[in-house]
């Protein structure tokens, strides 16, 4: 069973003139111990569905359930026990710790919070979480400044481990990040789905990283999943053309010399999404039907999903099929 | 050959330390870029990439001491005033910062900043320089150039700032072009975009580049040459493809192994982080995070050697070490 | 994305693995609050606010000691010139002006710490909980504090004091009604940023209420800029205190404060003495409050001092 699960996850931002439907309408399903990765340029709306997928914001249609139970949207009052194993990591780890707190006491709090044991275990206990994540205990009486950036996202991800989390949504965790440190914070996020049977939804524009690391892929576009599927599938045999786009957008380090392809136009504005295929006014296998006819995921094989005209259906007309693997 | 049009040779920037004391950010390092060529120079944070593009456009932070050499066409930039390197700055060469929020002025209209140069250096008329203008914000793919030219860059997101950054730069029509982590913060699609435009204008125009970024398959499919750079110093170089297909230097194997690859196998980092200025081990200052590591490599700075035609590594371990196999 | 090659990097002042020198650039905050704790101390102007400031606080104790005669008696002859004497001379009564201004401090210090003391704490958990709540809290003390700025400071606290009755206790409380809008807005406005960041967010997913969060996370975001504006009020607190006394409104004759001995001295302008030493000593008062707050606010980062400005 799905221990997270979308369904028509629909947010939108009050814009000046009309509102900006940021995600519109997304079913996605994660399984406990997977790593799903979910792709798309900046301004596709994956971000505002990691936020709705923890709560931080409410969605204006559809439901988030985690662990059998409706997410509720945060307020004032501290968030349900039960919801706290649903965690999340964010992009920038200069801006996602107290910066005039030491580290120590970051997770120790985290720890209060989860009902993990007074404050005299603390230290051992917050030593622990650090340990997880590949850094020294010794290192809990520092400052956040006094870390590397790939430091300091290990950090957050010890405080959020903290909760013992069933679910981390790690929203961009590594791109703020040089590149060896983004290898050792994706393989940790990595290890702590294969060993600790985590789930993991890692979001990042990096489609290689997500090629590296995700059993399962979801293409956003323009607010709505357009391909989802098994990580290998979808990278050897697309079946949405905007997924084959990014795809063939992504330079390989094999000194070829050959550039990668280009995907001309830009993203249209949210706020006016074209009509029909949201893809259509960019796609290069574009027709005449598209403008008018707006796809839906249909399932090409198990677990495989796409929404696009030259994708017909060739599974059951099962809409749960949607982001449920295999 | 004919003579490069950046001839960098024997550069060693240091930088103040709060004591006061003098640290070496780049430590003797020879670069060379011919018109229409790619140089690219790859290294993590730190590795005095950055440094390298900053001092060849005179605009290091104060403080900083510079020796060595570096010449544009034929013409000695160390020794220049601030006026003349100003006018350098403004007609031959112009650079791509990756922070596209320091790149444009936020009170200037696009316009302003993109015919300014048009009109003042190469004395193009006001229409002339809109239409070109234009046609450079149409090549970054901004949408409704001649719209776009009278906004103001706060009305842009990141990605198309950057876009625009770059088409400031391209403005000036410079016969060179320093672009530090030009793409990094952008999307794949519009990534591929700006290298192929980069890749058409050297061989249109013979423009070169010199592209700095830790992202090796950007070098890979752009840079004629790629140079490996570690704490101040050049560890290998050679030929694009020479050097990712047959990496000698530990280092940048280091780095090719830590790049996802589409198989199932983990990526695997370097371990350790680069050090910092003025931390630099002794030796082969990659020696503590090497895994060929001898005891030797601690006590001499190996030399740059040349190992094939073009080609160069610093690692004495073994210069000869049989060709790394590419897994793509 | 690499961070910048290491311009801002110290030399090796943070000990053990800080090892990708980006880092260090975060460290600017943390920073600004080392140079607030070491460094104005090194800076001439905070040095001499602070000396000031010390003998200032010193005399207000020790009056009674250092005062040559009673400051309510009438001692001399009115209106004597400055002699050996009377160091100070006479006021228009026949009353000692150096035991008066001496005795002057334990009025103005103290009540200009008081005044600023009270409009800090009413002005900081007013626009923490308009932040904290928004909507039409958040609406109605903002609308509150419009209507306070919509008055030049000095005549609200005139009417209100008009209003209340002439005296030290009622000027102070007008002052207090005057000056808590600026900590309110300064306050909300950080109380509003602090509370969308990144550390607050995962803080509540973690399970902190939102009320933990503005106790743990955002206070110590609030408390710098707060003390700076406090640092640089307590020398306009002694001027509105002075000038409401000058105007009749605050302390009442006999009591020997500054502002209505600065009156007292415009009355007899020939006699300049009477007048001028209690005005260098609200001017002292002032002028060093004012290098200490802005040395502060130089140690703390830039954008604290724009939210201050704003």
């Amino acid at each position: 069973m799905s221990i997270l699960t979308a369904t028509g996850v629909e947010v939108t931002y009050p814009g000046s003139g009309r509102p900006v439907r940021a995600v519109a309408g997304v079913d996605l399903a994660v399984e406990p111990g997977e790593v799903l990765g979910l792709v798309g340029e900046s301004g596709c709306g994956k971000s505002s569905l990691a936020r709705a997928l923890v709560g931080l914001v409410a969605p204006t249609a559809g439901t988030v359930v985690f662990d059998s139970q409706p997410v509720e949207a945060l307020r004032r009052r501290a968030r349900p026990v039960a919801q706290r194993r649903l965690q999340m990591v964010f992009q920038d780890p200069y801006s996602s710790l107290n910066a005039r707190r030491r580290v120590g006491d970051q997770i120790a709090d985290a720890l209060r919070l989860a009902g993990g044991g007074g404050r005299r275990r603390a230290p051992a206990a917050v030593g622990a979480l650090l340990e997880r994540v590949g850094l020294d205990p010794a290192m809990q009486t520092r400052y956040p400044h006094e870390f590397s950036g790939g430091q300091r996202q290990r950090v957050a991800v010890a405080r959020a481990l903290a909760a013992d989390p069933s679910v981390i949504v790690a929203d961009e965790p590594i791109s703020a990040l040089d590149a060896s440190a983004q290898a050792q914070v994706a393989n940790l996020l990595v290890g702590l789905a294969r060993t600790e049977g985590v789930a993991v939804v890692f979001i990042s524009h990096d489609l290689a990283i997500v090629r590296q690391v995700a059993d399962r892929t979801a293409v956003m576009y323009l607010g709505t999943v357009v391909e989802v599927g098994p990580t290998a599938t979808l990278w050897e045999d697309p079946q949405h053309p905007y997924t084959r786009a990014l795809i063939d957008a992504v330079p390989t380090p094999d000194g070829s010399g050959r550039l990668p392809a280009d995907l001309p136009g830009d993203v249209p504005d949210p706020a006016a999404p074209p009509s029909g295929c949201r893809f259509h006014p960019r796609c290069p296998l574009v027709t005449p039907d598209c403008s008018s006819w707006e796809p839906v995921l249909r399932v090409q094989e198990p677990g495989h999903a796409a929404a696009c005209i030259l994708a017909p259906d060739r599974g059951a007309p099962d809409r749960s099929t949607t982001g449920v693997p295999s | 050959m004919t003579a490069p049009l950046l001839e960098v040779s024997g550069l060693r920037v240091r930088l103040p330390s709060r004591t006061g004391a003098m640290l070496p950010a780049v430590d003797g390092v020879d670069l060379t870029v011919h018109a229409g060529e790619v140089l690219g120079v790859a290294g993590e944070s730190g590795s005095g990439k950055t440094m390298t593009a900053l001092a060849t456009l005179g605009l290091l932070p104060h403080g900083a001491r510079t020796d060595g050499s570096i010449r544009l066409a034929g013409r000695e930039l160390l020794t220049l005033s601030d006026k003349q390197l100003r006018s350098v700055r403004g007609r031959e060469v112009a650079m791509v910062a990756q922070d596209p929020r320091t790149a444009l002025h936020p009170m200037l209209s696009i316009e302003r900043q993109l015919t300014e140069h048009l009109r003042h250096h190469h004395g193009v008329g006001r229409k002339a320089a809109r239409d070109e203008a234009a046609d450079l914000l149409d090549q970054v793919r901004i949408p409704d150039p001649r719209a776009a030219l009278a906004r103001y860059p706060h009305e842009f997101s990141g990605g198309m700032r950057q876009r625009i950054a770059i088409a400031s730069a391209l403005a000036a029509r410079p016969s060179l072009l320093i672009a530090d982590e030009p793409t990094t913060a952008l999307d794949v699609t519009v990534q591929a975009g700006i290298l192929r435009l980069l890749d058409r204008l050297r061989r249109e125009r013979g423009l070169a580049v010199l592209i700095i970024t830790h992202d090796l398959g950007v070098l890979s499919s752009i840079a004629d040459r790629l140079v490996v750079m570690y704490a101040g110093r050049v560890v290998e170089s050679g030929t694009t493809a020479d050097v990712l297909a047959s990496a000698r230097h530990p280092y940048t194997h280091g780095l090719l192994d830590a790049l996802p690859e589409g198989g199932s196998a983990a990526m695997r980092p370097i371990p350790g982080s680069p050090p910092a200025l003025g931390a630099v081990p002794s030796g082969c200052p990659f020696h503590p995070r090497c895994a060929s590591a001898r005891d030797t490599c601690a006590a001499d700075v190996p030399a740059l050697l040349q190992i094939a035609p073009g080609r160069l590594s610093a690692c004495p371990v073994d210069p000869y070490a049989p060709v790394r196999e590419v897994v793509s | 994305m690499t961070g910048p090659d290491p311009l801002l990097v110290p030399a090796a002042p943070l000990a053990g693995d800080v090892d990708v020198p980006g880092a260090a650039a975060a460290a600017g905050e943390e920073r600004a609050a080392r140079t607030l704790t070491r460094s104005p101390w090194r800076r001439p102007l905070a040095v001499i606010g602070l000396v000031v400031i010390a003998a200032w606080v010193l005399i207000a104790v020790f009056a009674p000691a250092l005062a040559p005669y009673d400051p309510l008696a009438q001692v001399a002859p009115k209106l004597l010139e400055p002699s050996a004497e009377h160091l100070f001379g006479t006021d228009n009564l026949g009353r000692d002006v150096l035991s008066r201004v001496l005795y002057g401090s334990r009025l103005s210090v103290p009540l200009a710490l008081l005044l600023v003391v009270l409009a800090t704490v009413v002005g900081t958990v007013l626009g923490a909980v308009a932040g904290y709540f928004g909507r039409w809290v958040d609406g109605g003390i903002m609308r509150l504090t419009d209507l306070v700025f919509a008055f030049p400071g000095i005549i609200l606290a005139m009417a209100v004091t008009a209003a209340l009755g002439a005296g030290l206790r009622n000027a102070v409380l007008a002052l207090v009604i005057v000056t808590w809008p600026s900590y309110a807005r300064v306050v909300r406005g950080l109380v509003l940023s602090t509370r969308e960041s990144d550390h607050i967010q995962a803080s509540r997913l973690l399970g902190a209420s939102a009320l933990r969060t503005l106790a743990v996370d955002v206070r110590p975001t609030v408390l710098g800029p707060v003390l700076v504006l406090s640092a640089l009020d307590v020398g306009n607190a002694v001027l509105l205190l002075s000038g409401l006394s000058f105007l009749g409104l605050g302390a009442r004759p006999p009591a020997p404060e500054w502002g209505a001995m600065v009156s007292a001295g415009a009355a007899v302008f020939d006699s300049w003495w009477v007048g001028l030493f209690p005005g260098l000593a609200i001017l002292t008062v002032v002028l060093a409050f004012n290098f200490l707050g802005d040395t502060l606010r130089d140690a703390l980062d830039p954008r604290t001092a724009r939210a201050l400005r704003g």
